[in-house]
């Protein structure tokens, strides 16, 4: 196989990842994928052929992204959004401290396209630096990168957030339009990516489309990085082609350490689904979808039969209302008494009529923020009166002896950290970073 | 031209004088906030929407043209 050709199978992403915490260097780097190409005129339309969606969250097509703000004027920035606020996803922070090159590739082909004179690369609570200063220090493109540092908080990654902080402002979320691409750093046109995206960027402009596409499905092209922890062997970030059956998943994973109750599959924006509908699906948004989810960043949490659902989802919505933004009072105060709810129904001392007052609060709440936080926020709540309906009956009437299941949570930043402490990389070349 | 009426969620502080002059389009939640389940104004209540929006403390209600 030569770098020309691409890298047939998988990984690709982290082909030629190793155990070892180092960066790659840039002569690693292009050893295994060969030189950064220039970004020709037709690169957008590799993109679009391609299929390409944004690895952030929202799935929105990168070629139209990379479209809407080449086509205006003045471009200010590319911004490598790498803040990677969901508690449960590490494979922002994998690419960013152990293949910088691969991302700030990708950055350099979009800037090129969209005209941006600058990129910058905005990490993370806790995400060091120095790999990706180290990598920007030895490139010679004639652009202008760099770092910035941002604040800790869930909604601190959201977009107009993220916008909002390097403009100078408080990293919270603002009322959109204007979106970045119209207005954003500078009051300029921005684009804003995810570091996966720009990390598949960098392959699709060397190897094509028609390659990108050699593995994934018709409607989800490609591979994905998915954060996979909870009741599983060998939790980590592995690289995955769409379409893999989530049994194959979970096996990435070391399998599972026990028998499963249910999966939260997109994080804590995400949805529950009980394990019996959640083995016969696939890693491809049509399944997800069916039932109600999406993957979101990438993110799958197992949950084991020794655990109690409502108890883990419990804290997960109660960090979720402590990191609302505080600007909006539906999603201040109805995720709050949303969380009381459900807390009160783990700790078995809610009323009856407990459930269905939560799932109105639910349905209020909706679509009344100024930014998706309480949206996300509901939607697994949602999910949570769904699949622990059994749980939350049980509750009413018996005491709970479940274990904690430990789901990573905010300031918990116990799930990255273990990982550096060195567990076992399997046989897809999963890596904790 | 239709009109509708939207709340800036940032705005709005939960002074609730909008559902007092506007109780057929704008509803409470639990904490005060107001709801708008449909946010298209029938032409006869342009006049009272107008009034909502302009009695609104802190500008959150707005009208706006389709």
């Amino acid at each position: 196989m030569s770098a020309r050709e691409g890298h047939h199978g998988l990984p690709r992403l982290l082909a030629g990842l190793d155990s070892t915490p180092a960066a790659m260097t840039l002569g690693e780097h292009e050893g295994i994928h060969g030189p950064l190409p220039a970004a020709g005129r037709g690169l957008i339309d590799e993109i679009g052929r391609s299929g390409l969606r944004g690895r952030g969250g929202a799935d929105f097509p990168t070629a139209v992204k990379l479209d809407a703000v080449a086509r205006r004027r003045r471009a200010s920035a590319v911004v490598v959004n790498a803040s990677e606020t969901e508690p449960a996803s590490a494979k922002d922070r994998l690419l960013i401290s152990r293949l910088p090159h691969l991302v700030l590739d990708g950055a350099v082909l979009a800037a090129e396209v969209c005209g941006a004179r600058e990129v910058i690369v905005k990490l993370g609570p806790g995400m060091s630096p120095a790999p990706v200063e180290a990598a920007i220090a030895v490139r010679s493109e004639g652009l202008s990168i760099g770092v910035f540092a941002g604040a800790d908080g869930y909604v601190t990654g959201e977009e107009s957030a993220v916008i909002n902080a390097l403009n100078g402002g408080p990293a919270i979320p603002v009322s959109v339009p204007p979106r970045p691409f119209e207005r954003g750093f500078r009051g300029r046109p921005t684009l804003i990516q995810n570091p996966e995206t720009l990390a598949q960027m960098a392959l699709i402009a060397r190897f094509g489309a028609e390659w990108f596409r050699e593995l994934g499905t018709e409607a989800d092209p490609g591979s994905a990085l998915v954060t996979i922890s909870g009741a599983v062997a060998a939790p980590g970030v592995y690289e995955l082609a769409f379409g893999t059956p989530m049994t194959d998943l979970l096996a990435a994973a070391g399998g599972p350490t026990e028998g499963l109750r249910a999966l939260l599959v997109g994080g804590y924006f995400g949805t529950w689904v009980e394990v019996e509908r959640a083995v016969n699906l696939r890693l491809a948004r049509e399944d997800l979808r069916s039932v109600g989810c999406t993957l979101g960043s990438g993110v799958l949490i197992a949950l084991g039969d020794s655990a109690c659902g409502l108890h883990e989802s419990a804290r997960v919505i109660d960090y979720l209302a402590r990191e609302s933004a505080g600007q909006c009072g539906p999603c201040v105060y109805g995720l709050r008494a949303i969380a009381d709810g459900v807390a009160a129904m783990a700790a078995g001392t809610a009323s009856r009529g407990e459930r269905e007052r939560v799932l109105r609060w639910t349905r209020d709440v909706r679509g009344r923020g100024a930014c998706h936080h309480p949206d996300g926020a509901v939607r697994f709540v949602q999910s949570v009166l769904e699949v622990f309906d059994e749980e939350i009956e049980g509750h009413l009437s018996a005491r709970c002896r479940a274990l904690p299941a430990g789901l990573p949570i905010g300031e918990d930043v116990a799930f990255a950290a273990a990982g550096a402490s060195g567990s076992p990389p399997s046989r897809r070349g999963s890596l904790w970073q | 031209m239709s009109q509708r009426i939207r709340v800036n969620p940032i705005a709005c502080d939960a002074h609730g004088l909008c559902v007092e002059l506007l109780p057929e389009l704008i509803r409470l939640d639990d904490w005060g906030y107001p709801i708008i389940d449909d946010s298209r104004v029938p032409p006869e209540l342009v006049g009272l929407a107008k009034m909502a929006a302009d009695a609104c403390p802190t500008l959150a209600l707005v009208l706006e043209k389709e």
